[in-house]
């Protein structure tokens, strides 16, 4: 059984789904108490990856590898290192919150909702612990479906165009990612004779830079439509607004991450010249800051709870891109560590606009102000979530985003300076949105009764607080567990980068 | 056995006539021992033992080749090549026939036009494409299409006293009388040309011309015209979606893989074949035509309303794509041709079947509204009839996705990347129309509460057809290995 644990992470999900279709579909309750179990079931079983994860080994650990279709060379090959350990941790806890939050919010077909759901776990963690090319693929693609329909079936007013829209730019992205994974994989024929998709072996190819940055291309429109980065995230405010709670959960905190992934996992180690290519890196960068100050602009003037949350994504996200693109440790390290804050914030804050519409059904910002009268409990939690999200010292996202900003900074200044706007953006929007919602006097007669959050919606937001406070306490073992992925993936784009004193690396920053 | 008809000539021909006399034992025994229209079904017997013998018959010698080490061996003095290319897409024909023939008795029934040629034209239609698959004469050729063809042409006005299906039937037997009528124009140049009608004394002979030249050229050209015509690739389409929507419904099923998969097999072999030397000319020439296909097939289908025509024009797109294979032409781009046929031939044939099942009595059940509510009604109908959209759409794991990564890295291979972009695109616009309807069976409300029909024949259909859509994608490994052996082409 141990040397399947991966595995076991894996499919644990996707056995429950099986399980779950037997039952039938009057009896709700048994439904939800059963969904429950296989979310619960999916963390603990994710545990023991935690303890038996060594942060001193470089490279995938826990590794499984079995052969799936020979004459393709597409393996079955799962491991994980620091940033997938992270990611799935992340994925198992706020899938199984997700479930638990939907316990009332979902009335109609209530089988086939958590059947999707589950559905839908088994393919984001495949996506985060696949080392085979054409098996993440699969689990990527696999992803698309289950989502459409948690926004179709179960969404809002205009659900069907937010769920085709959502679905349409995804796969047009995807497929041309795919044609990026074939040139990668018939390259590697030409110049070692045989056919694999294994990370590992494709990281062996020595490409030309020209082709390197066609790939990075079709690569790039895949991830960037997922993460989504400006100009290609039109798609998420719509999907976002129309989704269910826990499905806009979803979509914030794993799904969006897996564009960051990818570009950590494929774009830079698989192709090191593009990434280092100064056109590439400027745009990327360029579309990074955009997304951060756009993003938080347009999230200041929205008079929908929701729509505003779905902007502060944009910008969120333009951090971890920012990160990822300065290519030195710290802005790497940080970008994973803004995306499991942005999961675990965001995550919260669609959460509490989930709440506030399962009692008022409207998500008009104007509608509500002074609830922190009559919901104490839940003002205390959507205070907490809101700092987490503005990047509050002692909280979680005060973590990544200066993380994020000292490998700006080194990388070069003028990158910092705009993005410290967002952060100041950042709190202006989230402030300004509490102060509206929660404070002052009551003017809507309508809120004078609403009830606080009861033991099961507090029960949700529990462990992501504890996880907000730890990161934002005490972030040693997460920078830990980090050092080593983000380290070879620095090494892989700027082999010298290590052997440059830091000393030397700022000076030449100043002089340029 | 005599010099014109050696153990060979029947051993390559066996297939063949088996599906021959059971067809016309069926016409027989229609009317000599089933004269009631309730004990038809009984005919089901005798196509069921046609299609096991003709199976049994490609096992021979499909173990035949693999135990003397043959790659191919030829019958009738070359007129038929048996290779695994042949066998390949034999097997396909028939599992279409037999599936095909399964689900109809309950449909005929509803339409009451349950008579017992049917089975014998599906069978026939099938003996025609066993000559496509291995013929290597222009004749045998021209004569397998032609009673495929003319199977087919009864078959789809089979519902005399429909209007459409009488105007689909007249249609299409106008437009392929004249595509055929051009293909054997192709067909006496490449004649004159070679002065043997033998696809291999054909390839000597153009081999020593240049591509350029004027007959080569015309030959090429209306040879072209007249199969992109049975393949329903623009700008000959136009009768596809006419027929598709006229025909009854289990027909337009058997149209849209069968006479295409064979027309794919008989285009495979005369491309590859004599007018492999012509390749520079008909390089441009297929791609051009591949992209309009695409084009035309994907963005007409998102403004249909009715399943059939939509399905008509999703298989239009989906010719594109096949051809592209043909395009690349290296051994991935065969392989993905034949991988592409397979997939396509389980995935259409059960979209068509859920198609089938919603007709009822009173109920047409062909447009998009009447899938509505499916998911409440039937689910088993609706998450199978996702699965097949899913695939036609190439989504992952399904078996639809393995098609299109062939045609994808056949191009990549031979640097075709703008044609790979181009296809690739068209995959999101495909989606939206499929998610079209899966968007009416999981979220639009039923427009009637009649349960959707069903009969033995119909499940174990759909059940199969679905199975191996979901088993084709997710362990492929067994189903490449049997397409690998159609890269064998002689």
């Amino acid at each position: 059984m141990s040397e399947h644990v991966l595995s076991l992470v894996l499919f644990t999900p996707l056995a429950g789904m099986f399980v779950l279709l037997l039952i039938p579909g009057s009896r709700k309750d048994l439904i939800r108490l059963w969904a429950n179990l296989v979310g619960a079931a999916g963390f603990l079983v994710s545990i023991p990856l935690v303890l038996r994860f060594d942060k001193n080994a470089g490279g995938f650990q826990m590794v499984e590898r079995a052969e799936w279709i020979p004459s393709l060379g597409a393996r079955y090959i799962v491991g994980i290192d620091g940033i997938s350990l992270l990611l799935v941790m992340l994925t198992t806890l706020v899938g199984a919150l997700a479930i638990l939050s939907s316990w009332s919010a979902i009335e109609e077909r209530v089988k086939q909702y958590y059947a999707m759901f589950l559905l839908q776990q088994t393919g984001m963690l495949g996506v985060f612990v696949a080392l085979d090319f054409f098996l993440f693929f699969v689990f990527w693609e696999v992803v698309l479906v289950p989502m459409y329909f948690i926004i179709g079936v179960w969404g809002g007013p205009r659900k069907l165009y937010a769920a085709i829209k959502f679905f349409l730019y995804t796969l047009a992205g995807s497929v041309l990612m795919l044609l990026g994974i074939l040139t990668l994989y018939f390259e590697h024929f030409r110049q070692f004779g045989f056919y694999t998709f294994e990370i590992a072996e494709l990281m062996k190819l020595d490409l030309p830079l020209g082709l390197q940055q066609w790939v990075f291309w079709a690569f790039f429109i895949g991830f960037a439509i997922k993460v989504p980065m400006f100009p290609f995230h039109t798609w998420l405010p719509d999907a976002h607004v129309e989704a269910p709670t826990a499905g806009s959960v979803i979509l914030a905190s794993i799904l969006l991450k897996m564009g960051t992934y990818g570009f950590l996992r494929f774009s830079l180690p698989l192709l090191p010249k593009a990434s280092l290519d100064p056109l590439i890196v400027q745009i990327l960068i360029g579309l990074s800051l955009v997304a951060i100050i756009y993003g938080a602009l347009v999230s200041l003037m929205q008079q929908d709870w929701k729509k505003l949350v779905a902007y502060s994504s944009v910008s969120h996200l333009g951090f971890c891109t920012l990160g990822i693109f300065a290519l030195n440790p710290n802005g790497l390290a940080g970008s994973v560590i803004q995306q499991i804050n942005h999961g675990i914030s965001t995550g919260m804050l669609f959460l509490i606009v989930g709440i506030v519409y399962e009692r008022r059904h409207t998500r008009e910002i104007a509608e509500y102000g002074g609830l922190a009268h009559v919901m104490p409990k839940f003002a205390t939690v959507f205070a907490i979530a809101m700092l987490s999200s503005a990047g509050l010292p002692l909280l979680n996202g005060f973590i990544g985003e200066f993380t994020i900003l000292q490998g700006a900074f080194e990388a070069n200044r003028a990158w910092a300076a705009f993005a410290v706007t967002g952060v100041i953006l950042g709190a202006a929007y989230l402030l300004w949105l509490y102060q509206r919602t929660m404070l002052g006097q009551i003017t809507n007669p309508k809120n004078l009764r609403l009830p606080d959050l009861n033991g099961r919606e507090l029960a949700v937001f529990l462990p992501l607080i504890a996880w907000a406070i730890w990161i934002g306490v005490y972030p040693k073992p997460y920078f830990e567990v980090l050092e080593k992925p983000v380290a070879q993936i620095v090494e892989r784009v700027r082999p010298d980068y290590f052997h440059r004193s830091p000393a030397a690396v700022a000076g030449l920053e100043v002089l340029r | 056995m005599s010099a014109y008809y050696t153990s060979v000539d029947h051993f390559a021909l066996i297939p063949a006539l088996m599906l021959a006399l059971f067809g016309c034992a069926v016409l027989l025994l229609d009317f000599l021992v089933f004269p009631s229209p309730r004990q038809r079904k009984g005919l089901l017997v005798f196509l069921a033992l046609g299609v096991g013998f003709a199976g049994f018959g490609l096992l021979r010698q499909q173990s035949f080749l693999a135990e003397q080490g043959l790659s191919d061996f030829t019958a009738f003095h070359g007129a038929l090549t048996i290779d695994g290319f042949s066998i390949f897409f034999n097997w396909i024909f028939l599992a279409a026939s037999l599936i095909v023939a399964l689900v109809s008795y309950k449909y005929l029934e509803i339409e009451g036009e349950h008579h017992g040629e049917y089975y014998g034209l599906i069978l026939l239609a099938n003996c025609g494409m066993y000559f496509l698959a291995c013929g290597t004469d222009l004749v045998t050729l021209f004569v397998g299409l032609e009673l495929m063809a003319l199977s087919f042409y009864i078959m789809v006005g089979f519902l005399r006293s429909d209007k459409r299906s009488n105007e689909a039937a007249m249609k299409y037997l106008l437009l392929g009388a004249f595509s055929s009528g051009l293909l054997v124009y192709g067909f006496s140049i490449l004649y004159g040309l070679a002065g043997s009608t033998r696809l291999g004394d054909i390839t000597a002979a153009l081999a020593g011309r240049s591509a350029w030249d004027p007959l080569v050229f015309l030959a090429l050209t209306t040879t072209a015209v007249g199969l992109l015509f049975k393949i329903s690739a623009v700008p000959f389409h136009m009768w596809a979606p006419d027929a598709y929507e006229g025909a009854p419904t289990t027909v337009t099923a058997y149209l849209s893989v069968g006479s295409k998969a064979a027309s794919f097999a008989f285009l495979v072999r005369i491309f590859l074949g004599p007018l492999a030397a012509a390749r520079e000319v008909w390089v441009p020439l297929l791609s051009a035509v591949a992209i309009a296909t695409m084009t035309v097939g994907n963005l007409a289908a998102i403004s249909q309303t009715n399943i059939k025509r939509l399905l008509a024009y999703s298989s239009i797109s989906h010719a594109g794509y096949i051809l592209l294979g043909l395009v690349a032409g290296n051994a991935t781009g065969i392989k993905g041709v034949a991988v592409y046929v397979l997939v396509y031939t389980f995935m259409n044939l059960g979209a068509f079947l859920v198609v089938v099942a919603l007709r009822r009595k009173d109920i047409l059940g062909e447009e998009l509204e009447d899938l509505g509510g499916l998911m409440h009604k039937s689910p088993g109908h609706a998450l199978l009839m996702l699965i097949f959209l899913l695939s036609l759409a190439g989504i992952p794991p399904t078996a639809g996705f393995l098609g299109k990564y062939y045609i994808f890295w056949a191009l990549i291979e031979t640097r075709h990347y703008l044609l790979a972009v181009v296809a690739a695109a068209y995959v999101a616009v495909a989606i939206y129309y499929y998610f079209r309807v899966v968007r009416s069976m999981f979220v639009a409300e039923a427009p009637d509460r009649e349960p959707v029909a069903s009969s033995f024949g119909l499940r174990l259909a759909l059940g199969v057809t679905g199975l191996l859509t979901l088993a084709i994608g997710i362990y492929p490994e067994p189903w490449l290995g049997l397409a690998q052996t159609s890269v064998l082409l002689r």
